[in-house]
C-alpha cells in the first residue's frame, strides 16, 4: 500500500494531526504546520515531476499512479487512486494554498491547536477527494472536507459567524444529498446487465453503461451536488456569507481548493460518466452558469465590504469554470481547469491580503480606509496584482485562463451558445469595474482614517505567503503551455469520441 | 418431551443463567458483597456476551416443531444487541450506585435481563404465540424501569404512558393477529405465508389485518403516527432506562418486525404494505426530525432524532434484499454506538450537577473537553458525517434501498437524504452550543465515574473504528447473503 506515492497525501496530514496533538506552544503548532504543509508541497512537486517523465516516457493511460486496495468487497468499493493531469494540477495547487494558509493563521487566536488540527483535516478531505478514482472514497472524502468548515467559521470566524457557518453547511451538506443519490444510481447502472457492477470511474466510463433515461436523471442529481460547491446560481448564497465570516485561512483553502471540487467533480463524474446527458442537458446549466457570471460580477460592483467584494467575485469565476466545462469541448475545458488554477492562487491571495488588511484597520469596510498605497506599500502593491490577475491582465494568470475559455466557447457556432458566451464575456468589463473601484478607493485617494497612519507593513510570514502565490500566479500567466500539456491528457478519452461530442 | 430442543436455545438459556446469578447474588449475598452488585452484573454479562461470540452457535437450528429458530443471522443480531446491553449496564454503574437507587438496583438488573430475554424471544419467533410472549415480555417490565426514579413526578407521569401504549398496541397487534388466524387457520410465520399465497383474490381483512400488525409494531418502534409515547416516556424515564429503551428496544423490534414483514407477509409487498411503509418512513423521518428542531432538553431531544433514525431503519425493511437486511444490522450496532455515546454524555453530566437542558451544554468545550469531543462524535455519527461510523451505516442503508431499483425508491430515499438536512441542524446545535456559545454559568470541569468513562470510550471507539475497519460490514453482508427469505418476493 505504502509504495504508491499518492497515499502520502493522506499519510501526511495524518501524521501532522498526530504531531499536533502532542504540541505545548503556539511554536510547535506552526513548527508541525509549516513543516508538514512543506512536505506537501515537496511530494506533490515530485509527483508533477514524476508524471511527467511517465508521460514523456510514453505512458498513454488516462490515469497513472493507478492502485486498489479492497475495502468493501462485498459491494465492490474499493480505495482506489490514482491521477491525470488534473488531479496532479490540483494537488499542488492545494498544497500551495495550505502552506500559505498557515503563513496567514501565524496568530490565529484562540485555540490555535484545535484551528490547525481542523484546518488539516479539512485538506485530507480535499487532497484525498483529488487522488480517489472510486466513487465511494471520493464521496467520503468530499464529506470530510465539508464538516470541518462549521466549527472553523463558527469559532474563528467574524461578523455574523453563527449564520453563515449554519447555512454554509447546510447547504453544502444539502448539494452532497443529491450528490449521495447520483453516486449510488451510477453505481447500480454501473455495469451491463449481469457484469460486475463497480464504483470505480475509469471502469465506468469504459462500460458506458448507463442507459440514456437514467443519465437523464442521474446527470442533474450529481451536477447539482458538485454544483452547489461550485457556487452554481441559485445555489451559490453560501458562498458570500461564509467566505465573508470564515477566517482568512480558512476562506483562502476554501475559496481556492474547495470549490474546486464542485468543478473538478462536475468534470470527473456528472459529464465524464454521463456524457449522453451532459451533451443533451448541459443547456439548462449553461443558463444557470451564465447567471453566475454575470450576477456575481454584478454583485461585486455594489458591495462595501472587502471580503463580500471578493466572494461575489468567486462565485462570478467559478460558475465561469462550470460555464467553461458545459461547453463540452477540449479548449474550453482546458480554459476551465486553468480556470481553476488561476481562480484558486488569485482567491487566496486577495483573501490572505484581506486578512492582512483587516488585521491592521480592524474594518473591512472600503468607504472607511484610503491610500493605503502610502501606508503599506507591499501590500497595497500585492492587491493590484491580484486585482490585475483577476481583471485578465496578460502576463497573469487569468488572462490565460479567460481567453481559453472563450475561444472554447466561441467555436460553437449556434445561436444559443453565442448569446451566452456574449453575456458572460461581459464579465470581464464587470470585473474590471469593481477591481478598479476598490483598488482607487482603498489604495489612492484620500487617507480616511488618521490612526491609519501609523500602520506598518507586512511581517516576513505575511511576505512569504503573499510572494509564493504571486509567484504562482505569474507562473501560470508566463508559461501557459506547461500546464496545457499537463493537462490535455485528460482530454482525450475514448468517451468524447465514441459520442461524436468534440 | 425432547430435552434436546432446548439445545438450541444456547443464548436464552445463557442469558437464564446469568439472569438466575444476579438474582441469586442479590438475595442471598451479604449486605457488604452487595455493593459489588453492579460490578459483578457487568461481569456475569460481559463474560456472557464475549461466550455468544463463539463460531459454534453460528448454526441453524430450531426446535418446538418451528416454533423457535435460530440461525447466524439471529444469533448475531443477539450479539449486537448483547454489546449495547453491556455498555448501557457499564454507563449506568455510577446511577446505580447513588444513594437512591442502591436499595433498588438488583431488580433494576433483573428486570433489564428479563427485557432482553423477551427481545431474544421475539427475534427467534417463528410461531406468533412466542413472539407474543416475548413482546409482553420485552414491553411490561420496561414499564417498571421507567419507573424507577421513586422521587420524580415526570417518571412515574412516563412510566403510566409507556404502560398505557404498550397494552394498547399489544391490543391491537392481537386483534390483527386473531384476523389473521381467523383467516389461515394457523399462527405459524410459514404456514400463514403459504396460506396468503394460495389465495387467488386478496382479502380485505387481510389488509386490515396487516395494517394492525404494523401499528402494533410501529407503538414499540415509535414509527410516527404511533410515535406520541416517545418523547414525554424517554425524558421521564431515569438516563439509563432511555438509554436501554432508545436502543436496545428498537433495535430488536426493528429486526423482528423485518422478519415478520418479509417472511409472512413477504408475497404482499407490492399488493399491500409498500405503500404503507412508504408512508411511514416518510412521516416517521420528517416529523422525527421537525419536533427535534425546537427541543431545549437534551433528552427530549434525543428522543425525536431516535424517531427520525427508526424511519431511516426501515429503509432496510423496505429493500426487501440481502443487502439491505445486513445494512440494517449495521445501522443498528452503528446507532447503538452512537446514541450511547450521546447518553452516555447527557447521563455523566446529569449525574454530576443535574443539567439536562441545551442552555446547560453552552461553554462546555472549555471546562470538558473530553466529554464535548466525545458529545461531537456521538451527532457528527449520528448526523452521518465521515469518517465516523454513521455515515457508513446510512450510507449503505441506502445503497440497500435502492439495490430494488424502483423509481418510487429513489424518491423515498431522495426525501429521506433531503431530511439529512434539517437533522444535522440539530445535530450541529448541539456542537455549537458546546463549541462557540459562551456561558456564564458553565458547567464546571469535572472528572466522570470510571464506569462512565470506560463506557464512553468503547463507545467512541466504536463510532470511529466501525466504519473505517471494513470487516464488521463486510462479515453482515456475508452472513446474510446466503439467506433466501428475500428469494421470489419482488
Amino acid at each position: 500500500m505504502f509504495e504508491n506515492i499518492l497515499i502520502y497525501f493522506v499519510v501526511i496530514p495524518l501524521v501532522m494531526l498526530g504531531g499536533l496533538a502532542l504540541c505545548k506552544n503556539i511554536k510547535q503548532i506552526r513548527a508541525v504546520a509549516v513543516v508538514g504543509s512543506l512536505a506537501l508541497v515537496g511530494l506533490s512537486i515530485a509527483l508533477l515531476l514524476g508524471y511527467l517523465e511517465q508521460r514523456a516516457a510514453g505512458a498513454t493511460a488516462e490515469m497513472l499512479y493507478v492502485d486498489s486496495w479492497s475495502w468493501f468487497a462485498p459491494l465492490n468499493i474499493n480505495l482506489a487512486v490514482g491521477v491525470d493531469g488534473i488531479s496532479v494540477a490540483m494537488l499542488l495547487l492545494s498544497a500551495i494554498i495550505l502552506l500559505t494558509g498557515s503563513f496567514a493563521s501565524w496568530k490565529i487566536e484562540p485555540l490555535p491547536k484545535e484551528f490547525f488540527l481542523w484546518l488539516i483535516l479539512l485538506s485530507i478531505g480535499v487532497f484525498g477527494f483529488f487522488i480517489s478514482i472510486d466513487l465511494f472514497t471520493m464521496f467520503m472524502f468530499y464529506e470530510v472536507a465539508l464538516i470541518p468548515m462549521y466549527l472553523l467559521i463558527g469559532v474563528w470566524g467574524s461578523g455574523n459567524k453563527n449564520y453563515s457557518a449554519m447555512k454554509l453547511t447546510l447547504m453544502l451538506m444539502g448539494g452532497s444529498a443529491f450528490l449521495m443519490l447520483g453516486l449510488i444510481g451510477i453505481y447500480y447502472h454501473s455495469a451491463p446487465e449481469g457484469g460486475q457492477l463497480t464504483w470505480n470511474i475509469i471502469e465506468i466510463a469504459q462500460n458506458n453503461a448507463i442507459e440514456k433515461d437514467w443519465q437523464y436523471f442521474l446527470f442533474p442529481m450529481t451536477f447539482v451536488g458538485f454544483g452547489v460547491l461550485g457556487a452554481m446560481f441559485p445555489f451559490h448564497t453560501w458562498s458570500p456569507d461564509g467566505h465573508a465570516s470564515a477566517p482568512t485561512a480558512v476562506s483562502m483553502l476554501h475559496a481556492g481548493v474547495l470549490m474546486k471540487l464542485g468543478g473538478y467533480g462536475c468534470f470527473r463524474v456528472a459529464i465524464y460518466l454521463m456524457p449522453e446527458a451532459a451533451n443533451e442537458l448541459a443547456w439548462i446549466f449553461l443558463i444557470l452558469t451564465g447567471i453566475s457570471v454575470v450576477y456575481g460580477a454584478f454583485s461585486a460592483c455594489v458591495q462595501t465590504d472587502l471580503k463580500y467584494i471578493n466572494a461575489y467575485s468567486s462565485v462570478s469565476h467559478c460558475g465561469l469554470v462550470l460555464f467553461a466545462i458545459l461547453m463540452l469541448n477540449t479548449t474550453a475545458m482546458t480554459g476551465a481547469i486553468m480556470q481553476m488554477l488561476s481562480h484558486g492562487l488569485m482567491t487566496a491571495l486577495f483573501f490572505a491580503l484581506i486578512g492582512m488588511i483587516y488585521g491592521r484597520t480592524h474594518t473591512r469596510d472600503i468607504r472607511m480606509m484610503g491610500g493605503l498605497m502610502k501606508i503599506m506599500p507591499f501590500l497595497a502593491v500585492c492587491y493590484v496584482i491580484a486585482g490585475m490577475a483577476s481583471l485578465g491582465l496578460p502576463g497573469l494568470s487569468g488572462f490565460v485562463a479567460e481567453m481559453t475559455i472563450f475561444i472554447g466557447s466561441f467555436q460553437h457556432t449556434d445561436m444559443f451558445h453565442r448569446v451566452f458566451t456574449i453575456v458572460a464575456c461581459c464579465s470581464i468589463v464587470i470585473t474590471a469595474v469593481y477591481i478598479l473601484r476598490v483598488v482607487g478607493k482603498l489604495l489612492f485617494g484620500p487617507v480616511q482614517d488618521k490612526h491609519h497612519l501609523e500602520l506598518t507593513d507586512a511581517t516576513w510570514w505575511e511576505r512569504l505567503s503573499t510572494i509564493t502565490l504571486i509567484v504562482c500566479v505569474a507562473a501560470i500567466g508566463c508559461f501557459p503551455n506547461f500546464f496545457n500539456d499537463l493537462i490535455k491528457f485528460t482530454f482525450s478519452p475514448e468517451i468524447f469520441t465514441v459520442l461524436g461530442i468534440n | 418431551m425432547d430435552y434436546s430442543q432446548f439445545l438450541a436455545m444456547k443464548q436464552e438459556i445463557g442469558l437464564l443463567v446469568v439472569f438466575l446469578l444476579v438474582f441469586l447474588y442479590d438475595t442471598f449475598m451479604p449486605k457488604k458483597a452487595q455493593s459489588n452488585l453492579p460490578g459483578v452484573t457487568c461481569l456475569f454479562f460481559a463474560l456472557f456476551t464475549a461466550a455468544c461470540f463463539c463460531p459454534c452457535l453460528l448454526t441453524n437450528a430450531e426446535s418446538f416443531s418451528g416454533m423457535y429458530e435460530s440461525s447466524a443471522v439471529i444469533v448475531t443480531i443477539k450479539n449486537i444487541l448483547n454489546v449495547g446491553v453491556l455498555i448501557v449496564l457499564i454507563q449506568s454503574m455510577k446511577w446505580a450506585n447513588s444513594e437512591m437507587q442502591i436499595m433498588r438496583r438488583g431488580e433494576f438488573y433483573e428486570l433489564l435481563l428479563v427485557t432482553l430475554f423477551g427481545m431474544y424471544l421475539m427475534i427467534s419467533a417463528r410461531h406468533f404465540l412466542l413472539f407474543v410472549i416475548g413482546l409482553e415480555a420485552a414491553s411490561l417490565p420496561l414499564a417498571a424501569m421507567v419507573a424507577f426514579d421513586k422521587k420524580h413526578y415526570e417518571s412515574h407521569e412516563a412510566a403510566v404512558k409507556y404502560i398505557m401504549t404498550a397494552v394498547f398496541s399489544s391490543a391491537i397487534f392481537m386483534m390483527g393477529l386473531s384476523f389473521v388466524y381467523g383467516l389461515t387457520g394457523t399462527l405459524y410465520f410459514d404456514g400463514i405465508a403459504n396460506a396468503i399465497v394460495g389465495e387467488d383474490q386478496l382479502n380485505v381483512l387481510l389488509i386490515v389485518a396487516l395494517a394492525f400488525v404494523i401499528s402494533g409494531v410501529g407503538f414499540k418502534l415509535s414509527l410516527v403516527p404511533f410515535h406520541l409515547w416517545t418523547a414525554d416516556v424517554y425524558q421521564g424515564a431515569p438516563t439509563s432506562v432511555t438509554s436501554y429503551l432508545s436502543v436496545i428496544s428498537k433495535g430488536a423490534t426493528a429486526f423482528a418486525f423485518l422478519v415478520i414483514m418479509v417472511q409472512v407477509f413477504g408475497t404482499l409487498y407490492s399488493q399491500v404494505w409498500e405503500w404503507m411503509l412508504y408512508g411511514l418512513i416518510i412521516l416517521t423521518i420528517t416529523i422525527g426530525n421537525l419536533f427535534a428542531l425546537r427541543q431545549s432538553n437534551m433528552k427530549r431531544f434525543l428522543a425525536f432524532s431516535s424517531i427520525s433514525q427508526a424511519g431511516y431503519i426501515m429503509l432496510g425493511v423496505i429493500a426487501l434484499n440481502t443487502t439491505g437486511m445486513a445494512s440494517l444490522l449495521y445501522y443498528i450496532l452503528v446507532y447503538i454506538f452512537s446514541n450511547l455515546a450521546a447518553f452516555g454524555v447527557v447521563s455523566a453530566i446529569e449525574n454530576k450537577t443535574g443539567k439536562l437542558s441545551m442552555e446547560d451544554y453552552n461553554g462546555l468545550y472549555k471546562t470538558n473537553p473530553r466529554l464535548s469531543f466525545a458529545m461531537m462524535l456521538a451527532m457528527f455519527s449520528l448526523a452521518g458525517i465521515p469518517p465516523f461510523a454513521g455515515f457508513f451505516s446510512k450510507f449503505f442503508i441506502f445503497t440497500g434501498a435502492i439495490q430494488q431499483g424502483s423509481i418510487a425508491i429513489y424518491v423515498l430515499v431522495l426525501i429521506a437524504l433531503i431530511n439529512t438536512i434539517p437533522s444535522l441542524y440539530y445535530y450541529l446545535r448541539v456542537v455549537k452550543a458546546m463549541f462557540i456559545n459562551d456561558s456564564e454559568t458553565p458547567i464546571e470541569s469535572f472528572r466522570s465515574a470510571t464506569s462512565e468513562r470506560l463506557g464512553l470510550w468503547i463507545s467512541v471507539g466504536g463510532i470511529i473504528l466501525l466504519g473505517i475497519v471494513s470487516c464488521v460490514y463486510n462479515y453482515l453482508l456475508d452472513l446474510t447473503a446466503p439467506s433466501d427469505m428475500f428469494a421470489g418476493l419482488l
